[in-house]
């Protein structure tokens, strides 16, 4: 019986114990339904939650020990010559086992005993099925009639179920904590054997980016150098660049929409603002290589400016305009959570309504909107597909705007994209920037997060 | 047709001694004012008299329009935006609703004190200098602190407060934010100062200082208060006007509509037996 049937099968025995717990529960108390500890539905859950969840702990664990199990058994069963041959060897023979057992492609003619191994695999896999289903229902059966046996008047079924409800919220919470997890600690073990190759201090501090290692000794630029100052400045520059963009224009029109626009003008206008939020990043990313870097050009040569094809400034700014939205929904937001009350007392005392929005409001948001923006800056310096397209790949260590810069994130794809070798200081070197990238967006994301919060006690 | 009885019911009796002189005390003068919020007709025909240097109460059951008729005498009504006010409101004989008048400089004048203290989230002492500042009533640093400590004087706040200036005016108690909302209008130098219902959030002690504030305040400043508490308008004021359902029903002096209500509503609403 295959897995998925298998599981099929248990969720339909699980329905049909919600159905005998309910009616053995209205059994249970004919006529005085109000004098049952929970109501006939808990019984029912309870019913079914004995029915499913034992059986089906004991599938997933089967699941994640049969192929080891099987591994062990199938290889100690080849012959004796093999148990000498190393590991890697003994890998590949385990490799034609299972494609043969499993009818993939597989080489030519088989020795016979790897196909007697085949067979044997074929074998125990089937018994190793037939043995799951027979017992996956066994103990879906009998928790069911474990469950019916106990239900009473005084069984406390609501209870039980609502703990099990708490016991898979929990986990649910947990996979994102542990994926995030899973990702730090890659980052982190990846960056190790970088740092193996290249010390910290020269990488983290280092002027010169070239992630070129050569295959011979002998060959052109085989001594390459990973120092990461020119990509931290590139996007320092191309943020910086966005944040002069996002930061006014965000905050300006988050007032505007809040203090100033008419009920209906705001109804219109605020969705459509954020939709530039919806826009593909990639969309982005050709209006700034095609249109709007070809303009800055156009218009720096009118100025008698040399600006590069792909500068930080066509990069920065189109990435600003992506990242207004952030700062103006949140700010939005923010200023409309300020309280009337404040405003009423400003009013009352005779202030204008610009006064009242930049001595009251704006102070009184202040912390909400940093939180905000701090959350665009790390938008921003994670952002890849906009500074792939519109700002180069060359990494010069320059403040010039009209330069073509490179950032930690364009380089993080050039280095991983293509026929790599996985253990270069070329390629491992994508994982230090990435773990320093993600030390910063952390950094900002909990500083913003502290912020916010700070903002939350202001009234009460 | 009962209204216009009421108002020459008062007219008649309680303003006699005065005469016609009642009419030119007036620091405020209400004709006819009506207020809708959208469909809701809010406020019907509200003819009144606020006079100088007095206290006025304005007492009633809850949605009975005596709040909105505060907030019409310095036009906070302006900031809702289905609101609509008709009808006349004179302050020292000038139309307050005409386009000429500057809100602002309206405001200025009429300072106000809400339900809630709304301190805003900045110092004491900024909190207490905004609006000079912005009114520009002080020339330099001496003076504005000059205009800070005054104030704090005169609303009794002083003595708790001097030492810690710079704290937020937030982290005071309930009684201590509202007197810091009574020295924050008492800055500007109003005229006359509208107090809704300034003590229902407080607690019987911090409402007794209040109270005794306003009795000390009545000296220089016009002070109508909206209060659901009928001791509170007996003790602290010296005019009281009955509203209901949108309409005033009775003014005249406190002793008079508590000791001998012309209106049987009136008198209903102050032994208790509605509202």
């Amino acid at each position: 019986m295959p897995f998925s049937f298998l599981l099929l099968v248990l969720a339909a025995l699980a329905v049909v114990s919600y159905r005998f717990g309910t009616a053995r529960a209205r059994a249970v108390a004919p006529g005085r339904q109000s004098q049952l500890h929970s109501r006939p539905m808990y019984h029912g859950l309870y019913a079914a939650i004995w029915c499913g969840v034992p059986a089906l702990i004991v599938a997933t664990a089967w699941v994640a020990f049969q192929p080891v199990l099987v591994k062990g058994l199938v290889m100690g069963g080849l012959p004796d010559s093999y148990s000498a041959l190393p590991e890697a060897r003994l890998n590949l023979i385990w490799n034609d086992i299972r494609n043969l057992a499993l009818g993939d492609v597989v080489r030519a003619q088989p020795a016979p005993e790897i196909q007697a191994a085949a067979d044997t695999f074929h074998r125990l896999y089937a018994i190793g099925n037939a043995a799951l289903a027979v017992l996956c229902l066994a103990l879906a059966i009998a928790g069911t009639s474990y469950a019916l046996k106990r239900v009473s008047m005084s069984l406390r079924a609501r209870n039980q179920v609502e703990r099990v409800i708490t016991v898979f919220l929990v986990l649910s919470s947990l996979v994102a904590i542990l994926t995030t997890v899973g990702i730090v600690l890659s980052l982190l073990f990846e960056s190790l054997r970088f740092f193996g190759k290249v010390p910290p201090l020269e990488f983290l501090f280092g002027l010169h980016w070239s992630p070129q290692t050569a295959l011979r000794a002998d060959q052109v630029g085989s001594s390459g150098s990973f120092g990461a100052i020119p990509l931290f400045t590139g996007t320092l520059l191309i943020s910086l660049i966005s944040m002069c963009v996002a930061v006014p224009v965000g905050l300006m029109s988050a007032i505007y929409m809040s203090e100033y626009a008419h009920r209906k003008f705001r109804a219109v206008a605020k969705p459509l603002l954020e939709i530039l939020a919806g826009i593909p990043t990639v969309v982005y990313g050709f209006f700034a290589a095609l249109t709007v870097a070809p303009f800055i050009r156009r218009l720096g040569e009118g100025v008698g400016l040399s600006v590069a094809s792909e500068s930080a400034l066509a990069a920065g700014l189109v990435m600003g305009v992506m990242i207004i939205p952030f700062v103006s929904s949140i700010s939005d937001d923010v200023i409309n959570a300020v309280p009337q009350s404040m405003r009423d007392g400003a009013y009352a005392l005779g202030a204008t309504k610009s006064e009242t929005i930049r001595n009251v409001i704006v102070p009184a948001a202040l912390p909400g909107i940093v939180g905000g923006v701090l959350l665009a800056v790390s938008r921003a310096i994670g952002e890849t597909m906009i500074v792939v397209m519109a700002a180069g790949l060359s990494a010069n260590l320059t403040f010039n705007p009209l330069d073509a810069v490179t950032t930690v994130t364009v380089q993080i794809v050039t280095l991983l994209t293509g026929d790599q070798e996985f253990d270069s200081a070329k390629t491992l070197a994508a994982f230090a920037l990435g773990l320093v990238l993600f030390c910063v967006t952390l950094g900002l994301n909990i500083l913003a997060l502290h912020v916010v919060r700070k903002y939350r006690e202001q009234y009460e | 047709m009962e209204k216009a009885n009421v108002r020459e019911a008062r007219e008649t009796t309680s303003e006699t001694p005065e005469g016609t002189t009642a009419v030119t005390d007036a620091k405020i003068q209400a004709v006819r004012t009506n207020v809708h919020y959208g469909d809701k007709h809010a406020l019907k025909d509200v003819t009144l008299d606020i006079r100088a240097g007095e206290v006025t109460s304005f007492i009633g059951p809850s949605g009975c329009g005596k709040s909105t008729f505060l907030r019409c005498l310095n036009r906070m009504n302006d900031t809702i935006d289905s609101c609509r006010v008709s009808g006349t409101v004179r302050m020292d004989g000038e139309d307050i609703y005409d386009p000429k008048i500057d809100v602002v400089q309206l405001r200025a004048r009429v300072g106000m004190v809400f339900q809630k203290p709304n301190p805003f989230p900045k110092s004491i002492y900024d909190n207490i200098a905004y609006g000079p500042r912005i009114h520009g009533l002080a020339a330099n640093k001496d003076e504005l602190d000059e205009i800070v400590v005054t104030s704090l004087e005169k609303a009794g706040l002083l003595a708790e407060v001097k030492d810690r200036m710079e704290a937020p005016g937030t982290g005071l108690s309930g009684g201590q934010q509202q007197r810091l909302c009574i020295a924050r209008a008492i800055a500007v130098s109003p005229e006359v100062i509208l107090m809704d219902e300034p003590c229902s959030a407080l607690d019987p002690i911090a409402t007794a200082k209040i109270e005794e504030l306003i009795d000390e305040l009545r000296e220089n400043y016009t002070i109508v208060i909206v209060t659901h508490s009928m001791q509170q308008a007996a003790r602290v004021s010296q005019r009281t006007a009955f509203f209901h359902l949108g309409e005033l029903i009775e003014v005249g002096d406190t002793e008079q509509i508590f000791t001998n209500p012309r209106h049987k509503l009136t008198q209903g609403y102050i032994t208790g037996r509605f509202g």
